[in-house]
């Protein structure tokens, strides 16, 4: 993602006449540090925020636990499950093939983050770095490309899938999405900012193309990488529509479109449709979890180099 | 450049490419062709003239999922362009526990539409949360029909895209956030400006840029929506279906005996329009405002 950064330097505010040395600084020392009202107001918010944002899952998740006696509908809700068990986890796969699905999501996840990885990395390198004829125009047209929401080609790019005969395979809801015109340029935006001399001095030393990439261009974009195949990863798990119009056999499923199948036809127990959500979920919130450090890096990497 | 032959860079660069014209320049050419035909999902169509856009203008659904789409981008914009500026205020700040708090205000953006829609379908329900507390309060002596009501139907997944897309937004701010300058809050607040009067006078103008830029997200994927009304509605569109949107429509026509690729297509052409449109708009404002 790109972040528009405003030009405008910030300006020096020339000292006022008279002003007193020690009210400014202890102006300045209450703007770094923060006074204990300031940061109780913050931690309220904060919270406030939190309940709003996560309050749903965890809602979710009492549901999921909660005993099959146990009463959902009560007026007072109430959070802590009374009888809490994993049954329903277990009579989600009675229904439907969950794991299944499960692993059908996953094949899906891993062609898609590693074709954005390979194929955006491969490309952003040559279109950053490298000399050659054209170079201009292609990069145009992946910027081109971004303008146009993928809902509008998504049935001609079914009727391509079909022409492969890739129509109702887990391969054919991977293939269009290996590799994104975004990741291209995110990649393109990475190495971009990366000092020319490096470069010119392996050439010097007589490395080649395929050396400068590998070992001194690719290193350095880590932080880049793993957004791209964070982004590519949740993309892929989460995505609804596409899959949804490429598969028709039931037993080919992602996670996602089996779950909408599960809503539709148990839509009498919330317990187990709460369990199957939960089984979706709570995959995508470790990967997360554990790679949320590189992301939020990577986003503060890609916002200063711009 | 001894060693960089003419065609290394193409070798790098062909994978990709060939991605880009067959997914992306290919269909973009082809929905325009397949839009003058009577495709089917199985295979085969022939060529129907205009008949497809004939058929648009009498399409009562597409009548009732464009003034649904209007609703929603007019709700979401102002809704999504203040709140997660506000949020990334909150979290920008370096605080104990502050790393948990992003995570956790991104936790929605990660899961699924779908997760999220079930979610809510649940919380909405008759019987669910929301009815539960407001009728133990004594708000309401019946449950709303935040599902089965057309309006309230709309409203429930209006709201549930707003608090999908805080912590979207919120990150994308916060990056932009890094670049207002920190000497200018600094000078401001010994000059005795107050919090707000920073926020008014500094911050807004500092990320001005990155808000048309949101605007700009925040509208397409607001004429864009899909998953979440095609669950909250039981993937019916609701009563009498007039709370599809137009990728409901489409996704309706890609599948089945009674589907339509041809129509469905030339659908795809309204929603290219529909989501041009406030993209130029927003732009020309963008290039305005740079120019005052």
């Amino acid at each position: 993602m790109t972040v528009v950064t405003d030009p405008a330097r910030p300006v020096a505010v020339p000292d006022e006449p008279g002003t007193p040395v020690r009210k400014r600084r202890r102006g300045t020392f209450s703007f770094n540090a923060m006074s204990p009202t300031e940061k109780v107001v913050r931690y309220v918010l904060l919270v406030f925020v939190l309940l709003i944002t996560i309050g749903p899952f965890l809602w979710q998740l009492s549901t999921s636990l909660k005993g099959s006696g146990e009463d959902i509908y009560t007026r007072i809700p109430r959070l802590l499950p009374g009888q809490p068990t994993l049954e329903h986890y277990g009579a989600v796969a009675d229904t439907i093939p969950v794991w299944d699905y499960m692993r059908n999501s996953l094949q899906v996840a891993v062609l898609v983050v590693g074709g954005n990885i390979i194929g955006s990395s491969l490309a952003g390198f040559a279109l950053s770095r490298l000399q050659f004829k054209g170079r201009k125009l292609v990069l145009g047209l992946f910027l081109a490309t971004l303008v146009l929401p993928g809902e509008v080609t998504i049935i001609s790019q079914y009727v391509t899938v079909r022409e492969f005969g890739l129509a109702n395979t887990l391969f054919g809801v991977a293939l269009p999405g290996m590799i994104g015109a975004l990741n291209v340029l995110l990649m393109y935006n990475a190495f971009r900012s990366l000092p020319i001399e490096v470069d010119q001095a392996a050439i010097v030393d007589g490395a080649n193309v395929w050396q400068r990439f590998r070992y001194i261009a690719l290193p350095s974009v880590r932080g880049t990488i793993s957004v791209v195949a964070i982004f590519a990863f949740i993309g892929a798990w989460d995505d609804f529509l596409w899959p949804l119009i490429v598969l028709t056999d039931p037993d080919k499923y992602t996670l996602t479109v089996g779950l909408q199948y599960l809503s539709g036809t148990f839509s009498n127990n919330p317990r187990l449709i709460a369990a199957g959500t939960m089984i979706a979920f709570i995959p995508i919130v470790i990967v997360f979890a554990a790679l949320q450090r590189f992301f939020f890096k990577g986003v503060e990497e890609g916002a200063v180099k711009g | 450049m001894r060693y960089q032959r003419w065609f290394s860079p193409w070798v790098l660069v062909v994978p990709a490419l060939t991605w880009l014209l067959v997914f992306n320049l290919w269909p973009s050419i082809n929905t325009v062709i397949l839009s003058f035909t009577n495709a089917r999902p199985i295979g085969g169509g022939t060529f129907v003239g205009l008949k497809n856009f004939e058929a648009l203008l009498h399409d009562e659904q597409l009548r009732y999922a464009l003034l649904n789409s209007v609703i929603y981008m007019v709700v979401c914009l102002p809704f999504l362009t203040i709140v997660p500026l506000a949020l990334a205020v909150l979290v920008e700040k370096k605080l104990p526990g502050i790393t948990f708090f992003r995570t956790a205000f991104y936790t929605p953006v990660v899961a699924s539409a779908v997760v999220v829609a079930l979610i809510w379908q649940w919380i909405l329900d008759d019987r669910g949360l929301v009815n539960g507390m407001a009728e133990k309060l004594g708000v309401i002596s019946g449950p709303l029909p935040f599902l089965s009501d057309q309006w309230l139907l709309l409203f429930s997944a209006i709201s549930l895209t707003i608090w999908k897309g805080l912590g979207y937004y919120m990150i994308i701010y916060l990056a932009a956030l890094g670049n207002v300058g920190r000497e200018l809050h600094e000078a401001a607040a010994v000059d005795g400006a107050s919090a707000f009067r920073r926020f008014t006078n500094i911050t807004i103008p500092g990320v001005r840029g990155t808000m048309i830029l949101i605007a700009i997200l925040i509208s397409v994927s607001a004429l864009r929506v899909f998953s979440e009304l095609f669950i909250l509605s039981g993937g019916n569109g609701g009563p009498g279906g007039r709370d599809s949107s137009v990728v409901m429509l489409i996704q309706q026509y890609s599948q089945g005996f009674e589907g339509n690729l041809g129509y469905a297509s030339a659908l795809s052409i309204v929603l290219f329009f529909v989501t041009v449109v406030p993209m130029l708009a927003l732009a020309r404002l963008n290039r305005k405002a740079a120019d005052a």
